[in-house]
């Protein structure tokens, strides 16, 4: 056993492909499953929430307009750096849900692979979720798929990292930016993640992670005039808070993705891909 | 010399309009239960054409079990079975077509050309496109083996009554689901008659209710708890209360609102076809249309000389009876809406954009609105920014195409848009860049049951027609 002391890490927040600290100036204490100190994590203020919107917005246009092909390319890249620090994120995660070695490493590896599902969906939906459409008349009609915009995502409570990795990935892969929550008492693996989408060729922006009180957070999102999405997996379990935010959403129609139980190591299938989508129907004459 | 044109005014005695009717709640038609009614009148002339029933929440409560206890037999049949009801249905739609576009014109106030070659055929379209779906749902990409939701609470607007109630009850039925259906208080006739076609095609009892009432009608259909999908097409305030009133509950919901899509001509559009598909974009049902084209984004180079063009052809368009086949410019739907657009074209004026309508004689009784168009407008304008939803165009220039894209974007609203240049590239990238569900590139207001329509942002969520507009109606 070495004399030498470890260096710790500040967990910061990620929003804008930067590293902020919470402008609150508050954290909170994070353990383990044994309630062994961890780190303290910033804990996000509506304000923190604010900034990350406009940072999702800022980079929608750049993110929505790239190349389906761009886009997966790096998704997948996401997935070599995950790759690369495995044994970091298994020992987060093993810290954060209090599971063996070996069953966090399974859930680290699920997660990388589904970095790679989702990439390969970049340039595939819209051949699955468009169409031709034979209408009555010398017109050429065409519906493709479009992201809606900026997409508040509570990550799930209980899988802090494979479950946060299914509600990020199929949200962006289609072009779509977001403000994630973090599990709240699981933040560590997901404030490590920013530091991988940091160094994947993410544009900064596209993803922006908030640490704190899912309760906080969400109500700000929910309401925020320029969002235009929301998913609720976070709030699973706590019905009361689902109805208020769904309720708060209806101010400016936000697509609502309500919590339901979703074992986050299953197939995933297309739900999440297609829930924040928007399909736009171009119409054109035809004749000489 | 000019010539005048003759009345050419369509027959009456096609439509036979019983002085009242009751609620169409499983098969049978029946009074409300606190025997409450109310009149409809036509917009044109104010001449009370029927008395109709009044539903209320014990009545919305009756319909929604009869839809519940037809479930359960109309979901099991084979999907070959219920799209021939719907086939049946399409068919008599048609052979009934002359009647029903009368009866239209007559409730709603629009011109008869619009209700028997637009509205009428499109009706029976759509109910033909969805027949051939429901025995192909597995193929439709949601699942093998996709299911029904239940019940579907459905409430209509007024300005397009048959065409928005097909919108609804062919995906609905063709999907295995049976239906509530609230057409609008100004416009419940044709709804009606479809219950007659409903009982003319044998459909089973149940599997499609009609209940007429006013917006507490609507509103009970939507809370009630037993109903498994709301589907609401009107304005945005109401679809967002309506939004409220589902959340924290499994109802599934889709939304059609409103819209105030920017109509962008290029300098190097043909002037004259554009201008045609101005008129068409902001006077077709005399801008009761929520996809209308109501801001014109004109390039600032050819700004004269498109709107010389358009107030020559607004000079031309003919307004009044609505059964008049020369008719291109009908009545305002109700005294409501007229009190809406008077008032907002006012604003119009009070802010400061000029206003100009070409001399045209108003009927003296019913509810009418010259086609009217407004330049100098500025993007804070509320004539710039609120749905008018009357024949009333605003126009704003713009010099670049960025300013084109940026002008029209900024809206809370998402529905339509249109493009008018000669540019393929130049079309394709604005129709990228449009935040809108649906743009029409040379061409405006262009309806297909094969072509999914509906929304981006505050116009509302889900789309109507095509393979899309299944999803509404599947759970998936």
């Amino acid at each position: 056993m070495s004399d030498r002391l470890s260096v710790l890490k500040t967990y910061k927040l990620y929003v804008g492909g930067k590293f902020p600290r919470s402008e609150s100036g508050r954290v909170y204490e994070v353990t383990d499953s044994k309630d062994k100190w961890l780190a303290n994590a910033p804990m996000s203020s509506r304000k923190d929430a604010r900034d990350a919107v406009v940072a999702a917005r800022k980079a929608f246009g750049g993110w929505s307009g790239a190349t389906a092909y761009n886009r997966g390319q790096i998704l997948y890249r996401v997935a070599e750096m995950l790759e690369g620090r495995r044994e970091q994120f298994v020992a987060e995660v093993a810290d954060a849900e209090g599971l063996s070695k070996s069953k966090a490493g399974a859930v680290v590896d699920a997660a990388i692979d589904r970095w790679v599902w989702y990439a390969g969906w970049s340039d595939k939906v819209a051949q699955i979720a468009g169409s031709a459409n034979p209408v009555a008349g010398p017109y050429f009609n065409l519906s493709t798929p479009e992201p809606t915009g900026v997409v508040a995502v509570l990550a799930p409570q209980d899988s802090s990292f494979l479950g946060l990795v299914s509600v990020i990935a199929p949200a962006i892969v289609t072009g779509n930016t977001v403000v994630v929550t973090t599990s709240k008492k699981s933040p560590l693996p997901a404030l490590s993640l920013g530091e991988v989408l940091a160094t994947s060729d993410l544009p900064g922006g596209v993803v922006n992670i908030l640490s704190g009180r899912t309760a906080e957070l969400a109500g700000p999102l929910a309401a925020h005039q320029d969002v235009n999405a929301i998913d609720l997996a976070g709030a699973a379990g706590d019905a009361e808070l689902a109805t208020a935010l769904e309720t708060a959403a209806a101010d400016n129609l936000k697509r609502v993705l309500r919590p339901q139980a979703v074992d986050w190591a299953a197939d995933p299938g297309t739900e999440r891909l297609l829930a924040f989508l928007e399909t736009k129907t171009v119409w054109h004459p035809m004749g000489v | 010399m000019t010539f005048e044109y003759a009345p050419a005014p369509e027959s009456r005695a096609v439509v036979d309009i019983a002085p009242s009717y009751g609620l169409f709640i499983d098969g049978e038609f029946t009074e409300a239960a606190d025997g409450k009614v109310f009149k409809t009148v036509s917009p044109a002339n104010e001449e009370v054409l029927s008395e109709v029933a009044q539903a209320g929440a014990q009545d919305v409560d009756r319909a929604v079990r009869a839809a519940r206890k037809a479930f359960e037999k109309w979901s099991a049949l084979p999907g070959a079975e219920r799209a021939k009801y719907l086939f049946r249905i399409a068919r008599i739609i048609q052979e009934r077509s002359r009647e029903l576009a009368v009866l239209e014109s007559l409730d709603n106030g629009k011109p008869i050309r619009e209700s028997r070659d637009s509205d009428l055929p499109l009706v029976a379209a759509h109910f033909f496109y969805y027949a051939g779906w429901a025995d192909k749902l597995g193929h439709a990409g949601y699942g093998a083996n996709p299911r029904p939701l239940g019940v579907a609470g459905q409430v209509i607007p007024w300005n397009f009554p048959l065409l928005m109630l097909a919108w609804k009850i062919a995906p609905a039925l063709a999907c295995g689901n049976t239906v509530v259906l609230k057409p609008a208080e100004t416009t419940p006739l044709s709804a009606l008659f479809f219950a007659d076609i409903c009982r003319q095609a044998g459909l089973p009892k149940g599997v499609v209710n009609i209940l007429t009432g006013d917006g507490t009608t609507g509103a009970e259909l939507v809370a009630h708890p037993d109903v498994n999908k709301v589907a609401f097409t009107g304005s945005t305030e109401v679809g967002k209360a309506i939004a409220r009133t589902v959340a924290g509950t499994d109802k599934k919901l889709t939304l059609e609102l409103g819209g105030k899509a920017a109509n962008i001509v290029f300098d190097d559009a043909p002037v004259d076809q554009a201008v045609e598909g101005i008129v068409n974009g902001i006077f077709f049902n005399q801008g009761h249309v929520c996809c209308a084209g109501s801001r014109l984004l004109v390039q600032e180079s050819v700004q004269d000389e498109l709107l010389d063009a358009l107030k020559r052809r607004m000079a031309t368009l003919r307004v009044g009876d609505p059964l008049d086949k020369n008719t291109d410019i009908g009545a305002i739907n109700s005294a409501e809406q007229l009190a809406r657009i008077k008032s907002l074209a006012e604003a119009g004026e009070q802010e400061g954009a000029e206003r100009w309508a070409p001399a045209c004689e108003l009927p003296d009784s019913g509810y009418w609105f010259a086609p009217t168009l407004f330049t100098g407008v500025t993007q804070a304008h509320r004539i710039a920014r609120e749905e008018i939803f009357g024949p009333v165009l605003s126009v704003l220039t713009f010099r670049t195409p960025e300013e084109a894209v940026e002008k029209a974007n900024n809206t809370p609203y998402g529905l339509s848009a249109g493009i008018w240049t000669e540019k393929g590239s130049r079309s394709l990238w604005m129709a990228g860049k449009l935040r809108a569900g649906i743009v029409w590139s040379n061409t405006f207001n262009k309806f297909d049951p094969a072509s999914p329509f509906g929304g981006y942002k505050e116009s509302g969520f889900g789309r109507e027609g095509g393979r899309h507009g299944l999803e509404a109606y599947l759970d998936v």
